[in-house]
């Protein structure tokens, strides 16, 4: 799906400075050496399903379907990989190539803290030295995370540049790797950045897709009608829509994360209100203002809370692909809240985005129709988040 | 030959940089005008951005400070109009890809042509990406200044082949700041630089002492400094102007002693 230069149609190349240049090309090359070599792929498989616990379960929410009274709701449990969000999947994958490339040394990015925590969890794993940057907002936000990554041995630099929030987290990882290339491997959390990133990070993901649609298969002999997930980089979101793509039967469905709302400045929703720019190492929808300068996004979300959107995903939007809706912070929470009590799952609030159209949309369809949910994380993490938003003070 | 070009000829070039609206453009001009006293040869002009990427510490916080005081693109050709009436020496913007992408590339550069500015130092726009802006760069005459860095290598032949204006050479890995001691083999890239074009070469990042600029400017053409001039405007706001200038030929004169 990727031309050489890393374009998706007019989106992604490699818009980063000239020091991290010949970095980018060593890791197409070893990246392009190593998805093929079958020694790497057996290693990779191992880890994810003896380490992480692949594949995860397509667990059919049948009190989800009856209380909605309309299509069958399906959920993809990546919130049950080892970790509890579907971060582990590329997190194994670039810390296994990154090893085998001679690198020492991680360095990520992390958001709501999942990312964050797989990486910091691969080091332990590959004996790896491991430097996580987050905003400072977000540590505030994610309390149990940071400790959880410094349990794991890593260690965590506060970002207090910008918003303090994850594009800032990713704009000191990418300071950090020109500093510091020879023995370190930058391990992007989402599809986005400079080519490669957003090609390997998807190919790491796609997993998801592959077995729901093995999966749905084996359980209901058909493909889903459609496929829901929540996008903020959009890794999850095009695990679970790239081995749909060719069917054009599935409809794709991203839900971004409209905050206050997409007629609000506190939105993060990024393709109902951006537009095309260059930023992160790549072109393709940002929410900017009229001079281009990066707009200070928000969400509930710590995991959607990025002003830009994978180049993939803007294309599949350019093309009309995939859709993309906005879900306020309320309708995420309610949904959150929502799949506790009819489930007994307490979805990530990221994911809680996606649960949140489906409660919209399956009762709008027909009960012969199928909707699979990717539950891209737990909920664990945001439970004194979404406490203080009810007005609950908790003491962790 | 090209305005740039110019910069070079008389000797080893000083050329500072400035971010435009910190603390407020009144200040930035009077800097300007008395960097351009003082024997600077060539100025930078940065444009601020929100999310400067190659930026340390030092310009990051310069940056935001002319965001916060209202600088605008807009604001800053304005500026630039103004200090073109007896400002003489070349200067260039550097600013970031989208700063430009997101105004319309051809009303920016074009803009660029009409009020004076004679190149464009864009640090995310790397050999691979430079046609988003090369074609139309060519058409209005604005050189699309190239960079090489201690990492370049194999790159170095390829990038200096096509350079114009100048080419600027990053002293070290990482953000711009100073540096107490700059440890990249330079002497080895500028010979590459040398046997493949014909093009001047500047170094840059790190550099903030008169005798780091003499050793730098003795391996090129010239030495830019950045942060050691933003330290001057933090320090003393819009009185640094003064004390830019004295830096200024302070520098200068050790290059050209």
């Amino acid at each position: 799906m990727t031309n050489p230069n890393g374009r998706f149609g007019i989106h992604g190349g490699q818009y980063i400075p000239e020091t991290l240049m010949n970095a980018v090309i060593e890791l197409e090359e070893a990246y392009n050496h190593y998805k093929d070599d079958p020694e790497f792929n057996r290693e990779l498989t191992e880890l994810l399903n003896e380490y992480a616990g692949r594949p995860s379960r397509l667990y059919y929410a049948k009190k989800m379907t009856e209380d909605l009274g309309g299509a069958k709701v399906y959920l993809k449990r990546e919130d049950l990989n080892h970790t509890g969000a579907h971060k582990i999947n590329n997190v194994l994958g670039q810390a296994l190539l990154a090893k085998k490339m001679g690198k020492t040394r991680l360095i990520a990015e992390t958001g709501a803290g999942q990312h964050g925590v797989a990486t910091a969890t691969a080091a332990a794993l590959l004996g790896m030295e491991c430097v996580v940057f987050m905003g400072e907002e977000d540590i505030k936000r994610q309390a149990l995370n940071v400790y959880r990554m410094r349990l794991l041995g890593a260690e965590v630099i506060p970002v207090t540049s910008g918003t303090g929030t994850l594009k800032d987290a990713v704009s000191e990882a990418m300071r950090e790797w020109t500093g510091r290339i020879s023995d370190t491997h930058y391990c992007l959390g989402s599809v986005m950045g400079p080519h490669p990133f957003p090609t390997i990070v998807r190919d790491f993901q796609a997993v998801i897709s592959k077995e729901i649609k093995e999966q749905m298969l084996e359980k209901e002999g058909r493909l889903p009608d459609a496929v829901i997930a929540c996008v903020g980089g959009g890794s999850n979101a095009i695990g679970s829509f790239y081995n749909f793509i060719e069917d054009k039967s599935v409809r794709l469905i991203g839900c971004e994360a409209a905050g206050r709302g997409i007629d609000t400045f506190e939105t993060a929703a990024t393709i109902n209100t951006g537009r095309l720019g260059i930023f992160h190492g790549m072109k393709s929808y940002f929410c900017q203002d009229e001079y281009g300068q990066i707009a200070p996004v928000y969400s509930i979300s710590a995991g959607l809370d990025y002003p830009g959107i994978g180049p993939e995903h803007a294309w599949l939007h350019d093309i009309g692909r995939a859709e993309y809706v906005a879900i306020t912070d309320d309708e995420a929470v309610n949904a959150f809240e929502y799949l506790a009590r009819t489930e007994g799952i307490i979805p990530a609030i990221e994911s809680a985005h996606a649960v949140a159209h489906a409660i919209k949309l399956a009762p709008t369809m027909d009960k012969d129709k199928i909707i699979v949910i990717t539950i891209s994380g737990r909920g664990d993490k945001d439970c004194a988040a979404i406490a203080r938003y009810r007005g609950e003070d908790l003491h962790e | 030959m090209s305005n740039i070009a110019k910069a070079f000829a008389g000797g080893k070039a000083f050329i500072p940089f400035i971010t435009c609206g910190d603390p407020d453009l009144a200040t930035t001009a009077a800097a300007v005008r008395a960097m351009a006293a003082n024997g600077a040869d060539l100025i930078e002009l940065g444009i601020p951005f929100s999310d400067p990427t190659a930026e340390g510490p030092v310009i990051q916080g310069a940056n935001i400070r002319a965001l916060k005081a209202g600088t605008t693109t807009d604001k800053v050709f304005d500026f630039v109009r103004e200090v073109r009436r007896d400002v003489t020496i070349p200067m260039v913007f550097m600013t970031y890809a989208n700063v430009v992408f997101s105004y319309g590339a051809e009303k920016f550069i074009s803009t660029c042509a009409e009020i004076g500015i004679d190149g464009l130092i864009l640090p995310d726009l790397p050999y691979e990406e430079k046609d988003e802006f090369l074609p139309i760069c060519r058409k209005y005459g604005v050189d699309l200044i190239s960079m090489i860095a201690p990492t370049s290598e194999n790159r170095i032949a390829m990038i200096a082949k096509e350079a114009e204006g100048f080419l600027y050479i990053v002293s070290s890995l990482g953000v711009t700041g100073t540096r107490s001691e700059i440890k990249t083999d330079l002497a080895s890239i500028v010979k590459v630089v040398r046997e493949n074009t014909k093009t001047p070469c500047a170094i840059g990042f790190g550099i903030s002492t008169p005798e780091q600029a003499t050793t730098m400017a003795g391996i090129a053409d010239g030495a830019i400094v950045g942060s050691a001039i933003i330290k001057l405007l933090e320090q003393y706001g819009t009185d640094a102007p003064e004390h830019i200038g004295a830096y200024v030929k302070s520098m200068k004169d050790a290059i050209r002693a």
